[in-house]
């Protein structure tokens, strides 16, 4: 096999897995799955200490 | 459901304070050469004070002091939080930041003395590369390993970002910097000709691609749901972007060599692909904002969160004009112009730097148990910045496209109607609405720098326990 053959057995292998990947992602039974690992850095609590800095405004920063 | 176990947050705090202190000399020696862009006088007849000297410096100290502290700060920060573990060495992290200070010093000593590649964005001679590339070994081992001991099964979007920009950064340093040494100072290419220019432009707009790109989608992943309350808009739409931004983003180097040796297939391939890449661009970016989508009254009342989504807007921005230059026959108008420095500072101010900016003021409260000292200074930060960078921008548009015109301008006999230094005359205006903006933009940071001292004055270091991960993961 020469160079040019090998770059286009990939370049459309490529394309099948990047295809691949976007069906994977769509895939209703996968929904779930997805919804949770979204919550990930929310399910975290890493607020500061809010009375660390007494009389400041409250915010949300 | 505390452990005895604590984050390791004494490293994320060394690189989020450097974060700063990096961004003010970088921006600040931005300032200057755009003053002698303006008035050249001020190089002071002193070779070391010349432009060609100080702009490499400028650039590697916003990309990689500013930029790079920013991201080991907040790829540490998220690695360990979304992981629920601590770094898996503190040994090696603390010899990722000490190593990382010292390039950024040996740059500063090296580049105002001349002593360079002449390669943009890697101008540090080959001892300093090698320095970066036990760094940057160093960085992959302590941010991989930390995943390899995760307590969550699934690894967060933003790990993926920030995991292909440490592999492919490693990649692209080490295969553009292959060169012969001649001296302590002093190597050639291991490229000759046109394949030394391509591999620099591989390199050079992957650097963008993945450094200035890809690491910061992955900042935006993790601190725009957490800054929003709320997830990401489409968890599915974060892995699509991931995959096509990686499959387009190492194709897109040979835009910057078009009309050049570079054979013409090569160069519309970059242009093609260059253009394919507005569509992950814009998926992410619709991600990033949509975010919002239920709490847009946030952009109103949390001037933190108007600085991470303005951030994106300008990704957005600067993503469509990017595409847009990269083909040829606009290449043709833009290349060599104000046009494109224009174009790279919406990119660096506008996304870059804001989005750094929000991320340093989630942060540093959280690393030192602070409240944040004011809101109303992040306001003033936020216009202050916003209305220098559209000030940079947009005078840098009309001094380029201008530019462009005038040198392309023939008249009937052939001859050129302008003479090299009547455009250059015709430039002066906007390089001094130029250094305005960027003075302005450097006012903002150094309104934020004041704002987190205050914050942490006093303050002791936070020692967060490692939280064991919810059930539902």
């Amino acid at each position: 096999m020469d160079f040019s053959t090998i770059h286009s057995v990939f370049t459309v292998a490529v394309l099948v897995i990047f295809v691949g990947i976007v069906l994977w992602a769509y895939d209703s039974r996968s929904k779930a799955r997805f919804d949770a690992a979204a919550r990930i850095p929310l399910d975290d609590d890493d607020a500061p200490p809010a009375s660390a800095t007494p009389g400041k405004e409250k915010n949300n920063a | 459901m505390a452990t005895n176990e604590t984050y390791n947050y004494t490293v994320v705090r060394q690189f989020a304070i450097m974060t700063i202190v990096w961004g003010i000399v970088g921006m600040l020696v931005g300032v200057f050469i755009a003053a002698q862009l303006a008035w050249p006088a001020l190089n002071f007849d002193l070779p070391w004070l010349t432009f060609g000297r100080l702009r490499p410096l400028h650039t590697n100290a916003v990309i990689f002091a500013f930029g790079g502290c920013a991201l080991f700060a907040t790829s540490y920060y998220v690695v360990q939080r979304t992981c629920h573990v601590r770094l898996i060495s503190d040994r090696l992290a603390a010899f990722t930041f000490w190593g990382w200070q010292l390039v950024i010093v040996l740059a500063a000593v090296t580049l105002p003395l001349g002593i360079t590649q002449s390669k943009e964005y890697a101008e540090l001679e080959w001892p300093v590369d090698l320095l970066i590339a036990v760094v940057w070994i160093s960085y992959a081992i302590v941010f991989f390993g930390t995943i390899v001991k995760r307590k969550v099964q699934h690894i967060y979007v933003a790990n993926w970002f920030f995991g292909a920009y440490i592999i492919t950064i490693a990649m692209l340093h080490i295969f553009n910097n292959a060169v012969v040494p001649v001296t302590l100072l002093k190597s050639y290419s291991a490229y000759a000709g046109v394949q030394d220019a391509m591999v620099q432009w591989w390199y050079g707009h992957n650097a963008v691609g993945f450094f200035l790109t890809a690491a910061f989608l992955g900042m935006m992943y993790y601190f725009i749901p957490k800054q929003a309350g709320r997830p990401v808009y489409s968890y599915r739409l974060s892995i699509v972007h991931f995959w096509a931004l990686i499959f387009t983003y190492i194709w897109a180097g040979p835009h910057h060599l078009h009309y050049s040796a570079l054979p013409g297939w090569t160069q519309s391939l970059g242009m093609v692909m260059s253009v394919i890449l507005l569509a992950p661009s814009w998926g992410g970016m619709i991600n990033g904002i949509m975010t919002l989508s239920g709490a847009w009254h946030k952009l109103r009342t949390d001037p933190v969160m108007r600085l991470m989504i303005v951030s994106v807007s300008f990704y957005g921005m600067s993503t469509f004009e990017g595409p847009m230059m990269s083909i040829r026959t606009v290449n043709a108008l833009s290349h060599y112009t104000d046009w494109t420095i224009g174009h790279v500072h919406s990119g660096a101010l506008g996304w870059v730097a804001l989005v750094t900016m929000g991320c340093m003021y989630y942060l540093i409260p959280r690393l030192f148990g602070r409240e944040l000292y004011s809101l109303k200074l992040v306001e003033l930060h936020f216009w202050t910045s916003t209305i220098g960078i559209v000030l940079y921008i947009a005078s840098m548009w009309v001094s380029g496209i201008m530019q462009g015109l005038m040198w392309r301008a023939v008249n009937d006999d052939g001859t050129l109607t302008y003479s090299f230094i009547e455009t250059v005359e015709a430039m002066h205006p906007f390089y001094v609405i130029r250094f305005l903006g960027g003075a302005l933009f450097l006012a903002g940071m150094l309104v934020m720098t004041y704002n987190l001292w205050r914050t942490i004055a006093g303050a002791k270091p936070v020692e967060a326990p490692v939280l064991a991960p919810s059930m539902a993961h």
